[in-house]
This record gives structure tokens, C-alpha cells and sequence, in this order.
């Protein structure tokens, strides 16, 4: 009889990565069908494009690179989606396959793969895009009949009052998602719906939406009224533009964010200053996916001066570690030497 | 007031399958292996050798130092060897090997039914030489640990009955079999400790054990029950001070430092034992499960391989993958059966295929082990530090505080071996102070 012999514990819980992943590929369904109602089936068929490519990318790059293909662990699913759901819903084709085949390749696997990587990769992908085509990026729809039109986020603003003709929409209509923008970030309602979902079962972290989401709208009430301070409209401020996306499946992406609880909250009320700066004082009406990757960026330093005070310590200021650690190799690479055997 | 529960922890998969079933007393193998170091301390010297015959209960080896408890024969019988022989703990240790003539022979002992007539100091001399130890598996010698340092006051014992390992019942089962033994014990160890104060923490998953303690408790002054929150590892002694008092044992400090004393309950069970008949710890009760046919509660001697165990239990259930001496968090893996129960044994697990633990991927930084941590680490930070070889770092975030519980690398969805990479920089730090002293 041979018994296997490694070091404890010796059970471990049922919630694997890809189980997890899977969690929030479940969570963005409803978007999808918001997506389906309201801007019809190319903007479905552009999230199948969009995933497909993030998939097949993956897996290729990896093949060619000589990895184990990782594409199970539903982590490239997620990017496909996510990149799809910040693109314009008439966007060509061809913009969800360079925006994806980027995003996976340039923002995750030139930098090691899952887990690796600093920034979100769907988000890259869309930085990307928009530098590189900013007409096609910004040409909105109205939902159901696809006449081209601007979203409302900009009617938030002082600078937005120059939009003549151009009413705000109602409160309903932003909840719903009966409104121009980005395929994936209309719906409040569907993304709250599945956002909630992966709050309840804990596989994101309640503080990052509750944080990001608290301080966009006390903000935006500070600064973002045409009239003036204190004079914004924070609902209007939170169900406009891609914030709740953001705020529940972009701002949460694990790899990028801070892993400490007091770390993740200053990471999202970060995100929801620079969101409203941005949107207030910026050139470009949208903050969202530019404050989660200037955060993304100060992750390590977050980390870094957020060391808990460990159980049984003196209070006292925590020393932090030098930096983050270096990589010790990829994916399959790591395996442990304690693992089998002692 | 009392904080009922202390932040992290996890909820693994209880398991308990045997929280219902009576112990049953096992007759003595044929033969018993009882290795001479089954102690946090130093390792006692032979005092038979081989040839000798033995009787039940007594002392096989014993030594000087001061962190030690002697070891007694458990089972009346000839000595066959006195060699090193396979331990749970995973090395060859001396042991004396006793083989049964199949009687029940027994040494005088002498019973001290009412320690509260004896002085403090007397009681800690029976409980030496009784070979008390705890029995939660840490096996630290229980009269070291009731007489600390001079000027110590301590103003609480607490009896730790939390029992919050998946799979156990040893400890379940004697609360609600044996409370008054336990109560004895109790009374013995808070005199000795100087203690006015008791309280027995109990999971809220045992209503059974509570009721069983609260019965036999009530009417003693200072001593009450209480119910903790059902959580891994609500046993670990820092983190029951924490719940039941709010006080944190001090970074690298011990219970004493905070004026209290943990002991298990199994260990207040073996001093009721000592002190109602004289008979020294040569048996325990050790919890035998998983893929076994019959999971049992199992009164053992102590040198009881554990294959008749697993005979005992029914038999594997399937094809064994792991035997696990204790439970599955913190247990420690077996290579052979011929392993014999020692007195920190509180189970021994079988685990089948199924249980294999998948191959690690890469850290997805998502934050699970932080937040499971009962010391407030970051395993992952720890994890990466080890394995670049940066021992320092390692130092700098605290390594030396992991109470190895393991709940880190039970919650990582990458199944990546985050406790078991800790160990290995704090074996690290370890050696590197000592040459340092050197």
C-alpha cells in the first residue's frame, strides 16, 4: 500500500479559481440580455466575437509559447466579456477582435499570464482602442431604434449644458439601461443584479463597489453640478456611464487590486475621486476606466503601506515590504517541493 | 465585554461522522510500540531494557530535563526491543516495545480522589509523574504548564473543548461520556494553577457536550460553560483567549503573559483519570474516520499501532490515499500503519482519492488567504517572499507569528501550498537565529 504523504492541511475548499471565474461569467449574464433588448443582436454577436478572440488568443499564445494552456480557468472569458461590454453596440467587428487579441495578449500574457499582470486587461484593451480609433470607440446608439446620438453622461457637467436638444433621460430609463453607451454599461439594474450576486456569495469584496461607489456619488454631489458646488445629482451621477460596471466587475478584478481590506478600500475611494475629477474636469466624459488603471498602478504601494496589524502585535505603525514580490515563474511552474513527499 | 469570535478563520466541511457514537474501549494489541519522546521537550532515557517484564502503568523511561513527562508501559507484558521505531510525527524515535502476556497485571498506584486537600505543588508533582501532556496534540507537558513562572498571576484557566478540526469527536465524545472525569481533572488542574476562575468554550455545533459540561459544572464556583461560534480554528488557545476574554497573547508570548492557562479537554479527562484511580496516562481516546467502513470513537493504549485501528474502524473503505495522525488541517500524513498512537494523537484519518489536492496554478491575488488569516498575515506576500528566497522579507511580514493552522491554503482556489511554504521560511528564520546565537 502507498500512502501519499505531504504536509497539512490536508483538505482544501471546493472554490477553485475556475469555479470562481465561472461565478462572474454567470454575473454578467444579465447584462447580456440587457444588451440583447436594448441594442439587439449584433450586440450579442459582438460578445461572441469579442470572448472568442480573448479565448483563442489565449490559448494560441500559449501553445506557441510552449505554457500549459490555461484557457479553463475562464479567466479570458471574463476579459472577452468585459472587453465587448465597453464597446459602443455598433462598433465594427473588427474592433472586438484587435481590442481582445490586445487585452489578452499585450496586457496579460506579455506580462506572465494570470496574475501577473498590473493593469486590467479589458480595460487596457479599451484604452487602447480608444487612442487608437476614437470616432469609431464613441459613436452612440439610441436603444431600440439605433439612431446615432450622445450618451447623457455628459449632461452631468457644467461644460455638458452645451448640448442643445439633448434631454436628460429619466431616473427609470439610466436604471434600466434605456439609454446610449456602451453595450455592457446601461443596465444598472442587470449589472447591480449580478454584481449582488457575487457579493453574496463572497467572490468579490463588498467594500470595492461600496467604497467606489459611496464616494463617486458624495463627490459628484460635491462637484458636479452645473450649478455648482454641491449642486451635482449623485444618483444621476451613479446610474450614468460605466460606473456601476466598473465599480462591481472591473474594480474588483482581484489580480490588480489590493488584497489588504483597508488596502481595497482605499483603492476604490480612489477610484471614485479620480472618477469624478475626470468626469468633471476632464477632456472625456468618462472616468471610470481611467481611475481604475491609475489605480491598478498604485496596487503595489497600496499593498505596501496597508500591512495588517498582525494578531498580538503593539499598535504601531505597520513596516511594509520592500515591494512586491518578484515572479518566481508561471502558471504550472510553481510547484511546491513540499507538496509530495518530505 | 467578551468578544465571542476573532476575525478570519474558515468554514471547512465539518464531517463529524462519528459525534454520535459512543467510545468503545479496545482490548491491548499484542504488542505496543511506545516511543520515549511523545512531549514538546526533551526525550526520555529507557529505564527497562529488553527482556524485562513490565506492568501495566509502569514508567518505561524518564529523564531530567525540565520540559519533559515519563513515559508509562500500557500494557503488562515483556519488553522486545528498545529501539528506534516509526512515529507519527514522521521520524524513527526510541520506543520500547512491550508485548501483551495477556493479563491485566497492574502497579500500585494510588488515587487522590479530592485534589483540593493536596497543595499546588503536590499537585503538579502527581500530574508529572502521571505522564500528563496535552492531549489537544501539541503534547506540551501539562505540569510545566500549570506552575508558571514565579510572580505570574493567573486569574483564568480555560478548558478547551472547542474541538475545531473537521472529522474529530474524541473530545465531543468524552464531554458528553465522561464530564464528570473532566470536572475532577478540571478542579486538579485550576488548583495547581492557582486559578479562581474557569471556563470550559465549547463550538455551538456540540449542544450535547454543553449540556453534558453545564450539567456537571453547575454548582462549582467560578467555573462556567460557554458556547463559541463554530469556526476553524476556534481551538487554537490564542484565538479562544481572544474570543471568550478579548485579550491578545503578545506577538511570540504565551497564555501565562495575559494571566490565563488553555488546557484540552481530553487533557482534564486523563488528570480526572490520575487523580480518581492513580493509573498514569497510558490510554486516550482517538477518533478513527473517513474511508474507513465503521468510523469509531476508539478508548486506546497508548503504542496501539495504527493499523489495528483501521481494523477496529472496519477497515479502509476503498483505496486509502492519505492516513492522517489528527485532523485534516493540522494532522500530520502517515508513510506506515506500524505507527502507534502516542498520547497527542486525537485521530487518525483516512482520506481516498477524491481528497488528492490539486496541482497549484498561479496566485490570482485575490485576497482570500489575507482575510482567512486568524493572525492578520498576508500568506501570499509570504508565499512569494519564501520561494524568491528573500527570507528576510519573510521575517520583516511577520512569519514567525503563523500559528500554521492552515487556513491560508485551504481557502486558495489556486490550491496553491501557502502554509506549507510559510513553515519552511520559519524553519528558515529558526536556523539562521540560532547560528546567529552561536
Amino acid at each position: 500500500m502507498k500512502l501519499v504523504v505531504s504536509s497539512s492541511p490536508h483538505v482544501v475548499s471546493p472554490e477553485s479559481v475556475p469555479f470562481l471565474m465561472r461565478q462572474v461569467v454567470f454575473a454578467l449574464l444579465p447584462a447580456l440580455a440587457a444588451a440583447a433588448y436594448f441594442f439587439g443582436p449584433y450586440a450579442v454577436f459582438l460578445v461572441v466575437v469579442s470572448t472568442g478572440t480573448a479565448v483563442a488568443c489565449e490559448a494560441v499564445w500559449q501553445k506557441i509559447t510552449g505554457r500549459p494552456v490555461s484557457v479553463h480557468d475562464w479567466s479570458a472569458v471574463i476579459t472577452g466579456i468585459l472587453l465587448a461590454y465597453n464597446l459602443p453596440p455598433r462598433a465594427p467587428w473588427w474592433l472586438a477582435v484587435v481590442g481582445s487579441a490586445f487585452a489578452i495578449i499585450v496586457a496579460k500574457q506579455l506580462f506572465g499570464g494570470l496574475g501577473h499582470n498590473f493593469i486590467n486587461p479589458a480595460l487596457a484593451g479599451r484604452a487602447f482602442l480608444l487612442a487608437s480609433w476614437p470616432a469609431a470607440m464613441t459613436s452612440w446608439v439610441t436603444p431600440f431604434d439605433a439612431r446615432t446620438t450622445a450618451t447623457p453622461l455628459p449632461l452631468l457637467i457644467p461644460k455638458g449644458q452645451e448640448l442643445a436638444g439633448v434631454a436628460a433621460p429619466s431616473y427609470w430609463d439610466l436604471f434600466a439601461g434605456a439609454v446610449p453607451g456602451c453595450l455592457g454599461e446601461t443596465s444598472a439594474l442587470a449589472l447591480l443584479a449580478g454584481g449582488l450576486y457575487l457579493v453574496w456569495r463572497r467572490v468579490i469584496d463588498w467594500r470595492i463597489p461600496a467604497w467606489y461607489l459611496g464616494t463617486a456619488a458624495v463627490l459628484g454631489w460635491i462637484l458636479g453640478g452645473p450649478r455648482g458646488l454641491f449642486g451635482g445629482d449623485p444618483l444621476y451621477h451613479l446610474l450614468a456611464g460605466g460606473l456601476i460596471l466598473g465599480a462591481f466587475f472591473m474594480a474588483t478584478d482581484w489580480v490588480t487590486t489590493p488584497v489588504t481590506r483597508r488596502g481595497r478600500v482605499i483603492f476604490a475611494v480612489g477610484c471614485g475621486i479620480l472618477t469624478v475629477l475626470i468626469r468633471v474636469y476632464g477632456g472625456y466624459p468618462e472616468g471610470v476606466s481611467y481611475s481604475i488603471l491609475l489605480m491598478n498602478l498604485a496596487t503595489p504601494l497600496i499593498d505596501r503601506y496597508t500591512v495588517p496589524r498582525q494578531f498580538g502585535a503593539p499598535a504601531r505603525p505597520p513596516r511594509a515590504p520592500a515591494a512586491r514580490p518578484p515572479q518566481t515563474g508561471h502558471g504550472h511552474a510553481h510547484h511546491a517541493p513540499a507538496r509530495e513527499g518530505r | 465585554m467578551t468578544a465571542r469570535t476573532f476575525t478570519g478563520g474558515i468554514h471547512p466541511a465539518y464531517q463529524k461522522l462519528t459525534a454520535h457514537t459512543p467510545i468503545r474501549d479496545l482490548p491491548p494489541p499484542p504488542q505496543a510500540v511506545i516511543p520515549l519522546h511523545q512531549h514538546t521537550g526533551a526525550p526520555c532515557h529507557p529505564l527497562v531494557q529488553k527482556g524485562d517484564t513490565v506492568l501495566l502503568g509502569q514508567k518505561l523511561g524518564d529523564t531530567e530535563a525540565p520540559v519533559a513527562a515519563p513515559v508509562h508501559a500500557s500494557l503488562p507484558g515483556k519488553v522486545v526491543a528498545v529501539e528506534p521505531r516509526p512515529h507519527p510525527a514522521g521520524r524513527d524515535v526510541p520506543a520500547v516495545v512491550v508485548e501483551w502476556d495477556g493479563s491485566d497485571a497492574t502497579v500500585d498506584v494510588q488515587p487522590h480522589p479530592d485534589p483540593d486537600d493536596l497543595d499546588p505543588a503536590k499537585i503538579a508533582a502527581i500530574i508529572r509523574e502521571g505522564g500528563l501532556v496535552g492531549l489537544g496534540g501539541a503534547a506540551f507537558p501539562t505540569a510545566v504548564k500549570v506552575r508558571p513562572p514565579e510572580g505570574t498571576v493567573i486569574d483564568t484557566y480555560i478548558l478547551n473543548g472547542a474541538e475545531c478540526e473537521p472529522f474529530l469527536t474524541a473530545d465531543h465524545r468524552l464531554m458528553v461520556e465522561n464530564p464528570e472525569q473532566i470536572v475532577l481533572g478540571l478542579r486538579a488542574l485550576m488548583r495547581a494553577a492557582g486559578a479562581p476562575r474557569a471556563i470550559v468554550a465549547i463550538e455551538d455545533n456540540k449542544p450535547d457536550a454543553l449540556e453534558a459540561m453545564a450539567g456537571a459544572t453547575r454548582g462549582m464556583p467560578g467555573v462556567s460553560v460557554e458556547a463559541v461560534h463554530t469556526k476553524y480554528p476556534q481551538g487554537s488557545e490564542k484565538h479562544l483567549i481572544k474570543a471568550l476574554l478579548g485579550r491578545e497573547v503578545p506577538s511570540g508570548g504565551l497564555p501565562f503573559h495575559v494571566g490565563v492557562i488553555v488546557s484540552n479537554v481530553g487533557t482534564a479527562a486523563a488528570a480526572g483519570e490520575l487523580f480518581a484511580t492513580g493509573m498514569p496516562l497510558v490510554r486516550r481516546v482517538v477518533t478513527v474516520t473517513g474511508r474507513v467502513k465503521e468510523p469509531a470513537n476508539l478508548r486506546v493504549p497508548i503504542g496501539t499501532p495504527f493499523s489495528a485501528l483501521v481494523e477496529a474502524a472496519g477497515g479502509f473503505d476503498g483505496e486509502p490515499l492519505k492516513v492522517v495522525a489528527g485532523g485534516p488541517m493540522m494532522g500530520v500524513a502517515q508513510y506506515t500503519l506500524d505507527a502507534p498512537v502516542v498520547k497527542g494523537t486525537s485521530g487518525v484519518l483516512v482520506l481516498g482519492p477524491e481528497d488528492r489536492i490539486p496541482e497549484p496554478t498561479s496566485c490570482v491575488r485575490c485576497g482570500r488567504c489575507v482575510e482567512s488569516c486568524p493572525m492578520r498575515l498576508l500568506p501570499l506576500y509570504l508565499e512569494a517572499y519564501y520561494r524568491a528566497g528573500m527570507i528576510d522579507q519573510t521575517e520583516t511580514l511577520h512569519a514567525m507569528d503563523c500559528i500554521e493552522c492552515g487556513c491560508c491554503s485551504w481557502v486558495c482556489p489556486a490550491r496553491r501550498p501557502l502554509v506549507q511554504s510559510i513553515r519552511m521560511a520559519k524553519m528558515e528564520i529558526a536556523a539562521r537565529r540560532r547560528r546567529a546565537a552561536s
